[in-house]
């Protein structure tokens, strides 16, 4: 085969896409791995052979319909082929995360009433055997089967209820010689409307909640997104992120499976990079975190390098800055630019994208949480066409992404193909899609909380159109407030802002029932003390340098540049920072002012500063504080000071009137 | 099953032969005695330990076995053969490999390069031919590369394959020297401090790997190492050495409770000076 194959494949189930798979395009590679140091790769064709050994023997081992398979391990394509071989003999594969620990798996194991386990090593079936004992104990009804793949380490193991996945399979193409009609009988009898997966989201209050998605949610949605954005069956991706979570399974199983692409395993986690530099792959996701590693990693490697490559990269990246997002987007650029930048693309991006292992990517995605707009534009500049998209497992995905030619740093693009959205009353985003959940396992109580009778799912968030249809979204819809004129009071949304300035560590702003909008802001000791290095500020301490009158200017300099970003957007001019004061202190969780994963705990820090926050609002410009601070030693003490209080620029009206500076 | 057939059966480490025996060996630098007439046996796929305090004799015991060190009386019996010196060069040869307390590794090369010429004795075509990187020779180093490959994949070094060894930490280091003398397919492999230097983490892995490689491939392993906790662990048969003298010889639980151990350990006052 030839060029770009864009046959989708067809059926309303994974088993059912694969053998047409096998059938379009039977020689091309389905999946690869690297084992041993050499990429080993399986065709359509292969992978079908495999899957069907899979299917006979765990239908020969006892697994049945409507029964649950636990999956735990790494990305590796016999647990990629578990979960269609499962759903082959109309069972339910439940991945679940490989670096749980087994009090955790406990609860999943149980309430999901997993019958077979499938497992990757040693590691795992430790983990099992643990949880198994506890079930013991507990009298409840526990796994009958572990399926384990590697063999390493496993020779003591006698326990009769274990098996390798090397006899299951074997086990299983006996299983299929004497009943050839099987295993085609069995898939035929799946359809789309059958649970295709069960997925527990890592609930932050209270225990998981197991979404179930059918064959339609996962496989609809697949598909419209894939077309969308032209993938096809020449099309390369690595799989890296963990099989429990809802992405990999419409990534790495969805859209291959529809359009026949590849999907890749790295060898193992600490060796993902370099996987991903040698299969270049032209479809990548990856949070925002990964993308602002590589890039900090990017710029240390810089700072080492000679004076003239750094000279070089400091030009073209300035010059890539500036026009780069508008060639990728096909806007016009001057002719002198276009050249400029042709001659960084060979001396400069190019080779820094090939190192990287990017240079073949067409499409890249990002999600789950915002992403700063320096990182996002630094490989958008470059040439990647790096996208953002909103969804969650819920709703199989998909629920926003940028269009090609339409990215913006702040969204998260225009609703998918089938997906409608509505911003409710409260404003809260809802919608309603192919992708749709089925229901929480054993959780109707929670599934009647954010699923109306007629499909809407209510997302929590909150967010609104803006000009061009793209969705905004600001932060957790219960946490979203109202300033006293009705304007919209988003914190969390404000706070990010702030905090993409790399001399912001941390943000708190108050405005909920008030008149406008305050900050404490904390600086970054480490950006700012170089910053202050450079001009000669000399400080002995944090609480000296956060009082320095030249690091307010500075900070009330890029408060202004929030605000005036701020201003562009009709929903958000209202909830510009007008005052602000840099605390004394770092908000510290020691101190009770963070949460262990450093959240700002915005209600204690409320009261806690009770004080500040009067004057923040009462006009005056300077505040008395005492805080009790709690040293690293455990001993308790005071500190007092007394914090200047400054007012930042705010512009008065939005972007299109002349900009005004108030006082 | 053809997979079954292939791995040795479970391992009976109570009816296992001695697969080298020392017996009433003594060495000598000058006037100093490192080795006092010891005798000891090591069976086959156990994991023996030699420990002692510090200056006891371990490192020359190991040295004497591979024949670094030539003792000055005893002999060494090795796989039914009785010499009264072991041979470097015919050590190696015959199966006994090892890795050192101070890492010997060649800093500026990669760890697959390291690991690889662990894979030299096994190498049948000359200087010639290698060098030519052609035909036979190139056939035959895509073999050893493969052997190799299974080693990292079960050291779990994958991700260091074409680091410089000198830029590793220490604790990986170790790991790279232990896969070196794995390459060379031992059937006795002499660890001197696998764990000397290491941090908790790095010391359980090491455990891991050290049980792995005698369970899995039932090779014997003898080793040498102060942290008592380990070896008592992992040991099947521990001999204590103090100023060169066998001191004790048996079980990790024989030895714990040994009066002479805990003495040598713990150090005794002496009767002159009760008496005093």
């Amino acid at each position: 085969m030839s060029g770009r194959g864009t046959t989708l494949a067809e059926g309303d189930s994974f088993p059912k896409l694969l053998i047409s798979n096998a059938a379009l395009r039977g020689a091309r590679p389905a999946m690869r791995e690297k084992e041993f140091g050499i990429w080993q790769s399986w065709t359509w064709a292969e992978a079908l052979d495999e899957v069907r050994a899979l299917a006979c023997g765990l239908a020969a081992a006892g697994l049945k319909r409507g029964d649950k398979l636990a999956i735990i391990g790494d990305n590796r394509p016999q647990l990629y082929w578990s979960m269609v071989a499962a759903q082959a003999i109309g069972a339910v594969p439940v991945p679940m995360y490989q670096d749980s620990i087994a009090k955790e798996l406990a609860f999943v194991l149980t309430h999901a009433e997993a019958r077979f386990a499938m497992v990757e090593d040693q590691e795992q079936v430790d983990k099992l055997l643990e949880i198994r004992e506890i079930q013991e104990k507990a009298g409840e009804s526990s796994f009958e089967k572990i399926i384990y793949k590697d063999q390493r380490g496993m020779r003591n193991y006698g326990e009769s209820f274990m098996e390798s996945l090397a006899d299951l399979q074997a086990a299983g193409r006996a299983y299929d010689a004497e009943h050839p009609e099987f295993f085609d009988a069995e898939v035929a009898k799946g359809n789309g409307s059958d649970l295709a997966i069960m997925l527990y989201t890592s609930g932050t209050t209270g225990n998981p909640k197991g979404v179930m998605l059918s064959n339609d949610n996962i496989i609809i949605t697949a598909r419209n997104t894939a077309e969308l954005d032209g993938l096809c069956d020449s099309d390369e991706t690595v799989a890296y992120l963990p099989m429990a979570w809802v992405g990999d399974n419409v990534f790495s199983l969805g859209q291959s499976y529809t359009t026949g692409f590849c999907v890749s395993c790295p060898e193992s986690t600490a060796t993902v990079m370099f996987d991903i530099r040698e299969i270049g792959p032209t479809f990548f996701f990856a949070p925002p975190r990964i993308f602002e590693n590589i890039l900090t990693q990017v710029m240390i490697r810089m700072e080492d390098a000679s004076y003239i490559k750094r000279w070089m990269f400091k030009f073209f990246m300035d010059l890539a800055r500036r026009v780069g997002p508008s060639i990728l987007d096909g806007r016009p650029v001057s002719a002198l630019d276009r050249a400029g930048y042709a001659l960084g693309r060979v001396l400069i991006y190019g080779p820094l994208m090939n190192t990287l292992g990017f240079s073949r990517i067409r499409l890249a995605y990002t999600a789950g949480e915002a992403i700063g707009p320096d990182i996002f534009d630094f490989y958008r500049s470059l040439g990647m066409n790096l996208k953002q998209l909103y969804g969650m497992t819920e709703g199989a995905v998909f629920v926003t992404a940028q269009p090609d030619g339409e990215v913006k740093t702040d969204t998260v693009g225009k609703p998918s193909p089938g997906v409608d959205i509505k911003i409710d009353e409260s404003g809260e985003v809802i919608f309603r899609s192919p992708g749709v959940f089925l229901e929480y396992y054993k959780n109707p109580q929670a599934t009647a909380g954010v699923k109306t009778a007629d499909g809407w799912y209510h997302t929590g968030d909150a967010g609104f159109f803006d000009a061009d249809g793209h969705l905004k979204i600001i932060d957790r819809a219960k946490d979203v407030g109202k300033l006293n004129d009705g304007t919209l009071f988003a914190p969390k949304y404000l706070e990010n802002k702030l905090k993409f300035f790399p001399h912001i560590s941390e943000a708190v702003v108050f405005g909920d029932q008030r008149d406008e909008a305050v900050a404490f802001i904390n600086i970054d000791l480490e950006a700012v003390g170089s910053w202050a290095e450079r001009l000669g500020i000399t400080y002995g301490s944090y609480r000296e340098l956060a009082a320095e009158p030249r690091v307010y200017d500075l900070i009330k300099g890029e408060i202004a540049e929030v605000n005036r970003d701020l201003a562009k957007d009709a929903h958000l001019v209202g909830s510009q920072i007008h005052r602000f004061l840099i605390l004394h202190k770092e908000l510290d969780a020691d101190d009770g002012e963070l949460t262990r994963t450093r959240k700002v705990r915005r209600s204690f820090v409320a009261e806690k500063y009770e004080s500040l926050v009067v004057a923040l609002y009462s006009g005056a410009d300077h505040a008395e504080i005492e805080t009790e601070v709690t040293y690293e030693d455990g001993r308790k003490g005071t500190m007092k000071a007394d914090l200047a209080i400054a007012s930042a620029a705010t512009v008065t009206a939005p972007a299109t009137a002349p900009m005004k500076l108030a006082s | 099953m053809t997979a079954v057939a292939d791995t040795p059966a479970p391992l009976d480490k109570a009816l296992a032969k001695p697969i080298l025996e020392v017996k009433e060996v003594s060495l000598t630098f000058g006037g100093v005695t490192a080795l006092d007439n010891v005798s000891f046996d090591i069976h086959e796929h156990e994991i023996r330990a030699i420990i002692g305090p510090n200056g006891a004799g371990k490192s020359s015991m190991l040295n004497v076995i591979n024949g670094f060190y030539q003792p000055q009386s005893g002999s060494i019996t090795y796989k039914g053969v009785t010499r009264s010196r072991m041979r470097p060069y015919v050590s190696a040869a015959q199966g006994i490999a090892r890795t050192f307390q101070n890492i010997a590794l060649f800093r500026g090369m990669t760890t697959l390069d390291n690991i690889m010429t662990g894979r030299l004795l096994k190498m049948r075509r000359g200087l010639l031919w290698q060098a030519l990187h052609w035909g036979p020779a190139r056939t035959e180093e895509l073999e050893h590369r493969e052997f190799v490959e299974h080693v990292i994949d079960f050291l779990e070094i994958q991700a260091i394959r074409k680091t410089p060894v000198g830029t590793l930490p220490y604790g990986l280091q170790k790991r790279v020297e232990l896969g070196r003398a794995l390459a060379a397919e031992p059937d006795l492999l002499l660890l001197d401090e696998p764990m000397a230097g290491m941090n908790v983490e790095e010391k359980e892995d090491m455990c891991r790997f050290i049980l792995d490689v005698n369970e899995e491939f039932g090779t014997t392993i003898a080793l040498i190492e102060h942290d008592m906790r380990v070896v008592m662990d992992i040991s099947d048969h521990v001999a204590v050495l103090d100023y060169g003298r066998k001191i004790a010889d048996g079980t990790p639980d024989e030895v714990r409770n040994n009066q002479d151990v805990i003495d040598a350990y713990l150090g005794v006052v002496h009767d002159t000076d009760k008496a005093g």
